[in-house]
């Protein structure tokens, strides 16, 4: 078996008696979507703080790649090839949504302390910016201020961005909530054809969703992790039933 | 959309250029003139951190006073000549702002706005406890800054145009950075400083880069506002001053370097025909002030934005 690509042992997080994180291990390999599941408060944007860098675990180690990554900076991390989406979209609203990408770029490709010069007409910037917006099918928005984009619109920039990275894991935290069914179906789509480029790391509320993309999923419950399987093995473990699925599954 | 952005301030850059020929030659509104184009040169310096940056900082005042006492300590030790006068004013204001900024920095919000602020005062005492040079009540200058030898400086039309060549220059300088590799992260980090982190840039360093740059720029104005004046007081330091710099650039709108110009004009030229109107001017010039926010949203630039 290969190395997994990212890799928690034992991250333990609290927030005064409250307990966020206890003891999660989990692994992530090249290739695959690993769904993190759990109700609502089960600590999972939590989890993705800490592996993105947002927040410092307690206790555990983070691996990328055999690194540790543990105490390193989010800006750190995410030059060394982890590229996250955020909860809440999180873009640059002033930036039209080209220039969204091209900072992505930039900040792998040279010095960002160059003073003169546009950076607007950097063709190599803008060409791999939007490469990445095609891929994501936002190529003919791209010269729009990204506030002015729509939610849907807004998360696939968000994608975009991440992809402009050229990063080996990607964290996403919800990429459906808020979309309407036509834009789910898209995203779902995007994220299926990507799978096999990255390791992803998928939170996501859609079950739908997660049961038809992911290769594994994980539950968390009251920031403990509860099962690791296959969506199959998933859907026919009883705890799992009881903390979170319901009948719904 | 971008020919207007360089038509405004190339139209001021003219209408400076031929004011003295029209009407604006005699010492005195030639002597404003200049003024407003030393604190256009403040408030573009301000302008790259307030809008390039979202960095308020209600202590700009200080990277003058630092290059205007760069004159001074010179001058007192005898110490005139332009070419180490001001590289050395520049890099003591670059320097000053480099220090503090490194410790500024590390804040946001309004407690940035009062670290700043608390380090201007600092300058400010310092500069009043300077007993050498005069303290509280400043220091006159034997003579303005010599250019090769020469005072060629103290020829008003050759300074008029020297604070122009350089306003022009300065300008240029920010709306360059603004618009480069660099700018880019800065108004990224501005927008939105967790995306930025995200994709892998550490905005502390940027921050501190533009800071450095302002202080510089600002020590530059400081020096030819002490040659203006041929003379240094602490009264260039003060906070008020601060927070008339941090009022140009709001006034003139923060969209670019040339709104903060125009706002330091608009500023200067108001405050001396109300001076000239009433002595107690101040008590219109602050309603007409908080006017101009409620009323000029995006300042002056914004307006002339306008179609």
């Amino acid at each position: 078996m290969t190395e997994p690509l990212l890799e928690l042992r034992g991250l333990r997080k609290s927030f005064g008696g409250l307990v966020v994180t206890d003891g999660v291990s989990l692994d992530l390999r090249q290739g695959e979507i690993h769904a993190l599941i759990g109700p609502n408060g089960a600590g999972k944007t939590t989890l993705i703080h800490q592996i993105s860098g947002t927040l410092a675990p307690d206790a555990g180690v983070i691996l990328f790649a055999g690194r540790d990554f543990t105490r390193l900076s989010m800006a750190k991390r995410a030059r060394a090839g982890l590229a996250r989406s955020f909860q809440i979209t999180s873009i640059v609203p002033a930036f039209s949504a080209l220039e969204n990408a091209a900072l992505a770029v930039q900040a792998r490709s040279g010095s960002s302390f160059r003073f003169f010069g546009r950076a607007n007409g950097e063709t190599a910037l803008n060409d791999q910016a939007m490469e990445a917006l095609a891929e994501v099918g936002l190529e003919r928005r791209a010269g729009v201020p990204a506030a002015t984009l729509s939610h849907g619109e807004k998360r696939q920039l968000e994608l975009a961005i991440a992809l402009a990275m050229r990063p080996r894991v990607l964290l996403l935290d919800e990429p459906l909530a808020g979309t309407g069914a036509e834009e789910a179906e898209r995203l779902m789509r995007i994220l299926g054809d990507l799978r096999a480029r990255f390791g992803i790391l998928l939170i996501e509320h859609d079950m739908p969703a997660v049961f038809a993309l992911a290769d594994r999923i994980s539950v968390l419950a009251q920031g403990r992790l509860i099962a690791t399987g296959t969506p199959g093995e998933i859907r026919a473990n009883a705890v799992v039933r009881d903390a979170y699925l319901g009948e719904e599954a | 959309m971008r020919w207007r952005d360089a038509a405004v301030p190339l139209a001021i850059f003219a209408a400076l250029a031929v004011a003295p020929f029209i009407g604006f030659g005699q010492g005195y509104s030639l002597t404003l003139l200049s003024r407003g184009m030393i604190f256009g040169m403040a408030a573009i310096s301000l302008s790259l951190l307030v809008g390039g940056g979202g960095l308020i900082s209600l202590g700009h005042a200080a990277m003058l006073g630092v290059g205007a006492y760069a004159v001074v300590v010179l001058d007192h030790a005898r110490i005139t000549e332009a070419w180490m006068v001001v590289p050395i004013a520049v890099l003591a204001a670059a320097g000053f702002a480099t220090l503090t900024g490194a410790i500024a920095i590390r804040t946001s919000g309004v407690h940035f706005i009062m670290i700043t602020l608390a380090f201007g005062q600092m300058a400010f005492f310092t500069a009043s406890s300077l007993s050498i040079y005069g303290g509280d009540d400043g220091y006159t200058l034997y003579g303005r800054t010599t250019l090769f030898g020469t005072r060629a400086l103290e020829g008003r039309l050759f300074f008029h145009f020297t604070c122009l060549a350089l306003l022009i220059g300065c300008w240029a300088l920010v709306q360059a950075l603004l618009n480069s590799r660099f700018g880019r992260v800065l108004q990224a980090a501005r927008e939105n400083e967790t995306r930025t982190r995200a994709v892998g840039f550490e905005p502390y360093r940027y921050r501190l880069v533009a800071y450095a740059i302002a202080g510089a720029i600002g020590g530059l104005a400081g020096v030819l506002l002490a040659n203006g004046t041929e003379f240094v007081a602490p009264s260039y330091l003060t906070w008020q001053r601060s927070g008339d710099l941090l009022f140009m650039v709001i006034l003139g709108g923060v969209g670019g370097p040339h709104g903060a110009l125009m706002g330091a004009l608009a500023f200067i030229l108001i405050e001396d025909w109300l001076a000239k109107l009433t002595e107690h001017w101040r008590l219109i010039f602050g309603p007409v002030l908080i006017l101009c926010v409620f009323f000029l949203r995006g300042g002056i630039a914004g307006v002339l934005r306008r179609d």
